[in-house]
């Protein structure tokens, strides 16, 4: 691959990377959340087509204009979730879409004798008929792996293949590859398990805001020096001062070794008034999991939240607003905002009783308060009757904010404030996290944005495996640092 | 914003705000008069050559009050089958439930030892009971455990016909008091339209057009309705506004059994009868009304108004194939391309429209 760049509207997320892959080679990607992994993963995929750049296979260039032309050249993924078909059986995910046939009929046999001598020679074994939601991981892992391999794939791209096994299958995991290197099959290998690494791979590219930084020798490369390369630049200054939290300001959240179902192990803190406390770490750490547990999205399984001194109760996302939680979530389109529906009915959703006389919602109220929110947060609309759907990231985000600041809500939580909105939207939206903490309010923000957390927050909190693996105040909290406790190498 | 650059007072965004949306407004009712404009000319075009092919007895005040009471027990069913489409949901039971709750009305008030309007009363508020409860039944499992509704209504469907059949052992459960006779047969507000010079206005019309305005009312006017279609239109994101969802799903089966139910009531009246036949194959009617009146059957819009529509449309379809003597299974045919095209129509309308 060279020069490979790519841009989506308002970021360039590959800004001419390079680097090449020998045959039996494992050449591992590192970077941080964000740094464009996962879009160069996606053009070899095929999944995103490449704006720039030249990709070139054995020597001839190439065009990947779609998965199955990547499947043709011998590319095969292994994505992090895995993309088995779960009520199928292990031979049947093997052979998914190119089954072998017997006039009109399935040739199950074939298709078993193709799966079969795909582990033999792989040298494992697995429940044949299984289907695969009853897999464990590493089975299912392998299942792709031997999908992978009987469409003849050249060159193996996996994603954090090691995040969710434990340290036997790790080592057969390794041992596998090992093996098919020695059969000339070559391997892009992305982690974030640093300290891995060396076993693994020969080389290593670091990428970091779309480029690629370096590449190494693996065994050239040590922990420290990676990590430098991956956090690269100095903080950039563009974010606004924040105010020192009062001496005496009050807790306004506590919460207390918060457990849910899912990646929320115990968790306690205290955000108090004026302050922004940040939580960063890795994706899947569970950091979003935390703040959805908070807001009362997910069932906490265990653990104490107190508002302003009084423990919440009940459960759900009502009990939570009624308490003064405001949660603006992650994922704007899948849970923020109803796209089909206007500015005002997304503005007013959270609370419209208090716009309503009895069961009847006045219209002229929801208008004023709308046209309000509007002209305050500059939402860049035609009028409040206009479709969020036709809005601009940024200005569907600010319709977010309009819906939770019009409540009187003292704790926000905030998943990626500015995921995906454009530089000057992202300022607006930093401002106005001042105004809110000049009001009293308390803010917890999750960002994938090492700047973003750094910069915008009086305290830091690395979550790992669902825990607070250590707390930086903003002075002593280096990019490097936060990135070495995320990553779980000891700094 | 740039934080160097002094902002702007609000008042000047407002005022520029203002203006935009003015434009904005004159621009949608730009829309609006077009989109009504077309469809008045097609109307009128419609009703001019279907009075010259019928040779007049289409436009005539019998014929068209003839029509509405056609379509009273389909509008009404359509009406709350329109609340459940809207949530992306359906109900399969609705055609059913006519049956069920005409026997169990009829064979209550034949119980009863109640005459007059207060039988009316007392076995109408128990056949809506008994719709109510069906719809509680069909929304706990696609509340609780996340069934589709396609199943649990389609299940009801087959229970309520066989307990209406079980009932009433096969055969129509005659009422014996009179009581229900206006409702089925007589006019409303007589004096009044004969002074206009029209006929008076059949009671279950009557009805139809009153369960019409109010759930109109309801599904754009209170914070339910608004509840309904951002549901439907977003449930994740609903849920996280603090809506409880799963009340709000409750409801839309529940008052789409409560319309069965008064469907129900209004076809007994009309036959004197409660019988297990009547309704049979109704709820793929009510569905088409929604369907045809432009709701999506993928949630989150719809109007109940342009359901009365779309139902008023098969209604005059049906009609006019009558009095041009059209065998029945063409009229299914043309009744069924008919609603294929009006779906098209409207998908290309949205495209036009949408900005």
């Amino acid at each position: 691959m060279a020069a490979i760049t790519k841009s989506f509207p308002g970021v360039r997320a590959l800004d001419g990377v390079s680097f090449e892959v020998v045959a039996g080679e494992v050449h591992a990607l590192v970077g941080e959340n964000g740094a464009g992994k996962s879009t160069l993963m996606k053009i070899l995929a095929g999944a995103y087509i490449a704006d720039g750049g030249t990709i070139e296979i054995d020597g001839k260039p190439v065009t990947l204009d779609g998965p199955k032309t990547a499947e043709r050249l011998g590319i095969g993924m292994i994505y992090q979730e895995f993309n088995l078909v779960p009520d199928l059986g292990v031979i049947d995910n093997i052979v998914l879409g190119i089954e072998p046939t017997r006039g009109l009929f399935l040739d199950t046999k074939a298709a078993t004798s193709r799966a079969t001598a795909v582990l033999a020679e792989l040298g494992i074994t697995l429940p044949l008929d299984r289907p695969a939601r009853r897999l464990s991981v590493a089975e299912q892992q392998l299942t792709e792996i031997a999908k992978a391999l009987v469409r003849h794939a050249r060159l193996i791209v996996m994603d954090e293949p090691t995040a969710a096994l434990t340290d036997r299958e790790t080592d057969a995991l390794f041992a596998l590859i090992a093996k098919l290197k020695a059969q000339g099959v070559a391997f892009v290998y992305i982690s974030h398990r640093l300290e891995e690494l060396p076993r693994i791979a020969d080389r290593i590219t670091v990428i970091r805001d779309g480029r690629a930084i370096e590449t190494r020798v693996a065994g050239a490369l040590p922990q420290n020096e990676m990590i430098q390369l991956m956090v690269g630049r100095a903080l950039e200054a563009h974010f606004p001062d924040l105010p020192a939290v009062a001496p005496g300001a009050p807790v306004r959240l506590a919460v207390r070794d918060l457990r849910a179902a899912k990646n929320v192990n115990g968790v306690s803190f205290d955000v108090r008034a004026g302050e922004i406390v940040g939580l960063a770490g890795l994706v899947g750490a569970g950091r979003t999991e935390i703040v959805r547990a908070i807001a009362g999205a997910d069932v906490a399984t265990n653990g104490e939240i107190v508002l302003d001194g009084k423990p919440i109760t009940a459960r759900g996302p009502h009990a939570a607003i009624e308490a003064g939680i405001a949660f603006i979530t992650e994922d704007r389109k899948a849970q923020g905002l109803v796209l089909g529906m206007t500015v005002r009915e997304n503005t007013t959703l959270a609370h419209l009783a208090a716009y309503s006389r009895g069961p009847f919602i006045s219209h002229a109220e929801e208008v004023g308060i709308t046209n309000r929110e509007i002209a305050e947060l500059r939402i860049r609309t035609p009028s409040s009757e206009q479709a969020v759907k036709n809005l601009s990231g940024g200005n569907q985000q600010k319709v977010v904010l309009a819906k939770w600041l019009t409540g009187d809500a003292h704790v926000f939580l905030f998943d990626e404030p500015t995921r995906g909105v454009d530089v000057g939207a992202k300022a607006e939206i930093y401002t106005l996290m001042l105004q809110l903490l000049a009001r009293g309010a308390g803010i917890v923000m999750v960002s994938s944005e090492l700047p973003e957390v750094l910069g915008m927050s009086h305290r830091i909190l690395v979550v790992r495996d669902g825990k607070i693996a250590a707390e930086f105040a903003r002075a002593d909290a280096t990019p490097a640092a936060v990135i070495a406790v995320a990553a779980g190498v000891a700094a | 914003m740039n934080p160097e650059t002094p902002p702007e007072s609000v008042h000047e965004v407002k005022a520029a705000l203002d203006a935009r949306s003015g434009d904005a407004q004159v621009k949608k009712r730009r829309q609006m008069l077009l989109r009504t404009g077309i469809a008045a000319v097609a109307f009128v075009a419609l009703i001019v050559i279907v009075n010259a092919l019928t040779q007049g007895d289409f436009f005539t005040a019998g014929n068209l009050t003839n029509v509405l009471r056609q379509i009273t027990y389909n509008a009404i069913l359509a009406v709350g089958q329109t609340f459940v489409i809207i949530t992306a949901g359906i109900d399969l039971s609705v055609g059913s439930l006519i049956q069920l709750t005409g026997v169990v009305m009829a064979q209550f008030a034949n119980a009863s030892g109640l005459d007059g309007p207060l039988l009316v009363i007392v076995t109408t508020l128990v056949g809506i009971a008994v719709g109510c409860c069906a719809g509680l039944v069909n929304a706990l499992p696609v509340v609780r455990l996340n069934l589709p509704p396609f199943i649990t209504t389609l299940a009801m469907m087959l229970m309520a016909r066989g307990l209406a059949f079980k009932l009433s052992h096969g055969q129509p459960v005659p009422l014996k008091s009179n009581a229900f006779d206006a409702l089925g047969t007589q006019y409303a507000l007589h004096d009044l339209l004969a002074r206009l010079g029209m006929p008076g206005i059949p009671w279950a019309v009557l009805v139809m057009l009153v369960v019409v305005l109010v759930f109109a009312v309801v599904l754009t006017r209170t914070r339910f309705g608004r509840y309904v279609l951002a549901l439907g239109g977003n449930e994740e994101a609903a849920r996280l506004a603090g809506i409880n969802v799963r009340l709000v799903k409750m409801c839309v089966y529940v008052i789409s059994g409560g319309c069965a139910a008064l469907a129900g009531m209004l076809l007994m009246a009309r036959f004197s009868s409660g019988s297990p036949q009547t309704g049979v194959g109704s709820e793929l009617q009510s569905i088409a009304a929604v369907v045809v009146g432009g709701t999506s059957l993928m949630g989150g819009r719809g109007s109940v108004v342009a359901t009365f529509f779309g139902a008023l449309l098969i209604g005059v379809l049906n009609n006019v194939m009558n009095l041009l003597n059209i065998e029945s299974y063409t009229q299914d045919v043309v009744l069924g391309a008919v609603i294929l095209l009006a779906v098209i129509a409207e998908e290309f309308r949205k495209r036009v429209f949408a900005r």
